[in-house]
């Protein structure tokens, strides 16, 4: 029957790692580190993933098919948040375009240069 | 690229020892053992898209609402979550232990892994329903049942705690099929169904309760630790 | 060549006479007879649909609407769209032909999981049964794309169960799809690499990729529905702060691949078909199996390209437009693939032979008036038109029933042990050929000119097309009731069938017909490319008059 028998101490030695980087990220969440701590936090929940997938499942141990179908359903998952992401992301950089019954507007007279004044508000 | 499996001389003799193990339409016990992992890891990767689309939502919510999710989060009790996530941990290590001690011809080891495997999943779901979510209705954040929150950004907090409950909730159904499947592990087990020829059941499902814990492993940050918690 | 009609078989064991009474068709994990259960009951939601749509076309004569309220066109519409597409064309080739076929053309015994095909069969008849049960009750009328907010707050009819139906069919598709990837990864006989499969191999083993990746985005999504409409909390709904279009991005992430899931099993068909009734080995064989693998990838990238005048952000637009455009290409590869397979090849006419030239062309048409909708421009003019549902029926009826009906009667043989009549089946392909095309194309002109989809009532000036369009739908309907009747005839009194009627290479043919439960007596050892048609392959007369 195929599947390697890992000696005992890789199994605690992945368990105490799972928890010490359970007491960082829950540690981190309490430390002001502006947009690195959705950043921080999903690393260090990457790193605990692997931990999980290589060692408890034995994906490190497996054959290079079930590496790909593992890659295959992470790069999926990436797809559907991507596009999705950048659609709602880039939604408000073109503005609404006029309707179509707008009267056209009169052309701007043309404005005398003005002194640098402090810049309005974005 | 040779996948049609040869029986090992190994599996070969286990296959005339065993034969009501190994299915009719199997070439060899080797076949029957990477079809069963390769099956349940095609499986996993269906999951993966499952709560993926939950996660796309929150990921799009949270953009356009973040001062609320923000406000969400906090609300949660981050103690119960750390603790929750610790709990789970640990029955992902007796659950590879159980694999291990099934290898290893030790059924007494197996069914001692499996039943402690049990026991952290029912502790993580009894966290859940009596610390965490009975005190959310009391305080009337569950959407649907009374949700009424006075303060600012409240229908962003109700969104929040839509997803709260969906993920937490879809995760915590998967935790209880996951138990009912132990339990007929441990039943079987207990009959000596599974020994260092044939413990494949163990194997797939153990992969299932790793999986369990790997979207455990995201939804903690991603619900109880990112709320500005400083 | 065959036996008088009606002769009794030799006294050989098959999978049909193996054992008798319903329990062991209903227990069966045989994936032969689990293929004949789904065969069943799609046939069954076929002609369900298909009255559907027979009453939608005859409602369209008159620009008023001649024959039912408009609130029940809405649900016409929607209910034939459900039924059709998640409970035909999705399962029909994978579920029906692919369950045969897998195991017999690598050379196993059965799929890799058995059981759990046997299952895959419960829970498609659950949601079907889910479904019928929403269309008795009174339907519903939210277009099968189930829009919010209106599907999941504002509509007044039977969502939830139907929303429940397509859920658990979902679990079907699933199953289906991963059941066929791990047989192909771990069950194919000696000898038989990848590229030796047969190119219906390759098909399958695209489409369950997609089943598998897609479906479980929809199925979560029909959750989300169920519970705003249950619990009326705000996930989509812009008046308690959700966003419709995230509904759109998650149902079209599954279902623009979706649409893949129907048509690339039937190309596999046609590749099967054509270099049979050519005697040719296909053209470009890796080209052809790439480019199922490129359409299973790329399907995923394209799903926007339903929302371009939704509210969309241009540049997303903008993205998808361009991968819109790329997906045709490995579809196109295909069809020149084909075409060159054809060219000096010995070529005969059989019904199989008409259908895939039928689809052919069809597809053809149907894929490129897609490059008009992935157009922005143009879109813009022909989203919500009859220009798409043309454009899609042309792909989906012309090209994958069409490779379905194609497949059927060219296993049909393998599966029953019995020849159906030919010429009959060439008659009823023609009448499919022409009512299709006068169903569907006044569609692309009404499209075009500019009448909507979905609506109950149209101006004046469109009713001639209307009109023809629904002619040609009876037409259509009569051509597909003359298939139901000679092959059911031919299972009683068919001729009997040899094992190889048409000389067709692949290891399907080298199994009696039917075969045996067990389907070789031992493992079959390839040696061959796939479509080893060699000189005196063509040499001989057409294979069966």
């Amino acid at each position: 029957m195929p599947g390697h028998v890992l000696p005992l101490r890789i199994y605690i030695g992945v368990f105490l790692a799972l928890l010490a980087l359970t007491a960082l990220t829950t540690g981190v969440a309490f430390i002001d580190l502006g947009p690195l701590n959705t950043a921080a936090a999903l690393a260090i929940a990457g790193v605990k993933m692997l931990l999980v997938v290589l060692f408890f499942m034995h994906a490190r141990y497996s054959s290079s098919l079930v590496k790909i179908v593992i890659l295959a359903g992470f790069f999926w998952l990436a797809l559907l948040l991507s596009f999705t992401l950048t659609d709602v992301e880039s939604r408000h950089w073109t503005p609404a375009p006029a309707p179509w019954s707008a009267p056209p507007q009169p052309a701007p007279k043309p404005v005398a240069l003005q002194p640098p004044t402090r810049p309005a508000t974005p | 690229m040779a996948d049609a499996a040869t029986p090992t001389p190994h599996a070969a003799e286990h296959a005339a020892e065993h034969p009501s193990y190994l299915a009719h339409h199997f070439a060899g016990i080797d076949q029957q053992f990477e079809a069963g992992s390769l099956g349940m890891w095609v499986f996993l990767v269906t999951e993966i898209m499952f709560f993926g689309g939950l996660f796309a939502g929150y990921a799009v919510y949270r953009h356009l609402y973040l001062p609320g999710f923000e406000a969400g989060s906090r609300l949660l009790d981050v103690r119960f979550g750390a603790a929750n996530t610790a709990v789970l941990i640990g029955s992902s290590l007796t659950m590879a232990l159980a694999v291990r001690a099934a290898q290893m011809n030790r059924r007494k080891a197996l069914i001692l892994c499996l039943i402690l495997t049990m026991l952290l999943g029912a502790a993580f779901l009894g966290i859940k329903f009596t610390y965490e979510w009975s005190h959310d209705y009391e305080d009337h954040l569950v959407p649907g049942m009374g949700f009424s929150y006075p303060g600012p950004n409240a229908p962003a907090i109700q969104l929040f705690f839509c997803f709260y409950f969906f993920m937490t909730g879809l995760h915590a159904l998967h935790m209880v099929i996951g138990l009912g499947i132990m339990a007929v592990l441990v039943w079987m087990a207990a009959r000596g169904k599974f020994d260092d020829g044939y413990y494949s059941p163990i194997e797939v499902s153990g992969l299932y309760w790793h999986f369990i814990d790997i979207v455990w492993i995201f939804l903690f940050p991603l619900l109880y630790l990112v709320g500005g918690r400083y | 060549m065959s036996a008088a009609p009606g002769a009794p078989a030799a006294a050989r064991v098959d999978y049909l006479n193996a054992d008798y009474g319903i329990r062991s068709w209903l227990l069966t994990t045989d994936h032969k007879r689990i293929a004949l259960l789904y065969l069943g009951t799609i046939t069954l939601m076929f002609f369900v649909g298909g009255t559907l749509a027979v009453l939608m076309r005859l409602h369209l004569i008159d620009p008023a609407g001649a024959l039912v309220h408009p609130d029940t066109y809405n649900k016409l519409f929607t209910m034939h769209g459900i039924i059709m597409i998640f409970f035909f064309l999705i399962p029909s080739i994978p579920a029906v032909l692919g369950n045969f076929l897998v195991p017999l053309m690598i050379g196993a015994k059965d799929l890799a999981f058995p059981k759990i095909n046997l299952l895959s069969w419960y829970v498609f008849i659950t949601g079907a049964s889910l479904a019928l049960y929403s269309l008795v009750a009174g339907g519903v009328d939210t277009g099968w794309t189930f829009y919010t907010p209106y599907s999941s707050t504002y509509s007044n009819s039977h969502v939830i169960s139907m929303a429940i139906g397509v859920f658990i069919t979902g679990f079907s598709s699933i199953l289906t799809g991963l059941n066929f990837i791990v047989t192909i990864h771990k069950m194919r006989a000696p000898g038989l690499t990848w590229f030796r499969m047969p190119l219906f191999l390759w098909a399958i083993y695209g489409t369950s990729l997609i089943m598998i990746l897609a479906t479980p985005v929809i199925a979560i999504t029909i959750m989300l529905v169920g519970a705003e409409r249950i619990l009326h909390v705000g996930i989509f709904d812009p008046a308690l702060g959700g966003d419709p279009l995230l509904f759109q991005h998650l149902f079209w992430f599954y279902s623009h691949p979706a649409v893949y899931i129907m048509i690339l099993p039937g190309m596999g068909v046609i590749s099967e078909l054509i270099t049979c009734f050519s005697r040719k080995k296909i053209f470009g064989y890796s080209f052809v199996a790439f480019s199922s693998m490129a359409i299973a990838v790329i399907s995923f990238l394209v799903w926007g390209h339903h929302m371009f005048v939704a509210g969309q952000s241009v540049y997303a637009a903008l993205i998808f437009s361009l991968l819109s455009f790329l997906v045709a290409i490995p579809s196109a590869i295909k069809v020149f693939n084909w075409t060159a397979t054809l060219y000096q090849g010995s070529i005969s006419y059989e019904a199989p032979m008409l259908y895939a030239l039928g689809f052919i062309g069809l597809f053809t048409m149907g894929g490129l008036t897609g490059l008009f909708l992935a157009s922005l421009a143009t879109d813009v003019h022909l989203s919500g038109t009859y220009f798409i549902v043309a454009h899609f029926h042309y792909i989906m009826v012309g090209g994958a029933v069409m490779a379905y009906m194609g497949g059927l009667h060219f296993w049909w043989p393998k599966i029953t042990g019995r020849l159906y009549p030919d010429m009959w089946a060439r008659i009823a392909a023609a009448i499919i050929f022409f009512g299709f095309n006068l169903t569907f194309f006044p569609q692309f002109m009404l499209g075009y000119l500019g009448m909507p989809r979905r609506y109950a009532t149209y101006p004046a000036e469109f009713q001639i097309l209307n009109v023809m369009s629904s002619a040609g739908a009876s037409i259509l309907g009569i051509g597909y009731l003359i298939p139901l009747i000679y092959l059911i005839w031919s299972i009683r009194y068919g001729p009997v069938a040899p094992p190889n009627p048409w000389r067709a290479k692949g290891l399907e043919w080298q199994t009696p017909s039917p075969p045996p439960t067990y389907n070789f007596e031992t493992t079959p050892v390839v040696t061959e490319e796939a479509y080893a048609y060699g000189p005196a392959d063509s040499a001989e007369e057409g294979a069966h008059g």
